[in-house]
């Protein structure tokens, strides 16, 4: 989780993949003509977001496709938000009880 | 070769038979996804993909495509009302694949339709799926009601 973390801190990172939320199953040199900068530096971001699994990849042809995979983020979500939110609305259904005499 | 719309991996600290057990057993799939995945998983069979509710409404149909336990698993995916019409089934493959002590399983999904209603429903369903079946074969239980 250190490494979705790590890969989220960073905007190029996240520009990518607002990218491929709406162009999944880009091409590097797609994904290089929305970023001003040289085809290396954004292997290496993506090489970044692989390791972390927020990208997944498949091969055709020659072609190296890129996918926006949000699986751990959702894991994310699962363990923090989802939680939190569902103890705050106890908490509530609680205080309204209580206050309510019931 | 068609272009996947959509392909999804998750890392699971499983068997690549205890994960192959999760996606063609019923009362597995009920407790992960709270649908059954019922079908002999032989090629040609179809499959069906039920709600695990009193009512089980069937939400899903298709065919079996290819079945080749505990490696591969290739599925068309319909709405129960397109089942006639084979030039809307979707396909979902399940590549399952030992990595270093842990299983990667990759959902790719094509075909689909450009903005039909199966296509917006699997951006939002996948995730919650895997995450889900993830989270019952690692730690037994699987995330609260996904729907």
């Amino acid at each position: 989780m250190d490494k979705v973390f790590k890969a989220l801190a960073n905007p190029t990172r996240r520009r990518l993949l607002d990218s491929l939320r709406a162009r999944n199953g880009e091409t590097l040199g797609g994904l290089c003509a929305d970023l001003d900068m040289t085809r290396q530096a954004v292997t290496q971001h993506l090489r970044c977001l692989e390791d972390a699994n927020l990208v997944s990849t498949v091969w055709r042809g020659r072609k190296k496709l890129h996918y926006l995979n949000p699986v751990p983020l959702h894991d994310i979500y699962e363990r923090w938000i989802e939680k939190y939110e569902r103890n705050q609305l106890q908490a509530l259904s609680d205080l309204k009880h209580n206050a309510e005499g019931d | 070769m068609d272009k996947p719309q959509f392909v999804y991996v998750v890392y699971i600290a499983t068997t690549v038979e205890k994960l192959w057990n999760a996606l063609i057993d019923p009362q597995m799939t009920a407790t992960y996804w709270q649908h059954e995945n019922i079908s002999d998983w032989k090629p040609g069979s179809r499959w069906e993909h039920r709600e695990s509710s009193k009512e089980r409404k069937l939400k899903l149909v298709g065919s079996v495509i290819e079945c080749s336990p505990p490696r591969r698993l290739v599925l068309s995916w319909a709405d129960p009302s397109d089942e006639a019409h084979q030039e809307k089934h979707s396909r979902v493959t399940f590549d399952l694949e030992p990595v270093r002590g842990v299983v990667r399983l990759t959902v790719t999904h094509d075909r689909l339709e450009p903005g039909s209603g199966m296509l917006e429903g699997i951006k939002e369903g996948w995730p919650k799926v895997l995450s889900s079946l993830k989270s019952l074969l690692e730690s037994g239980q699987p995330l609260p009601r996904l729907w």
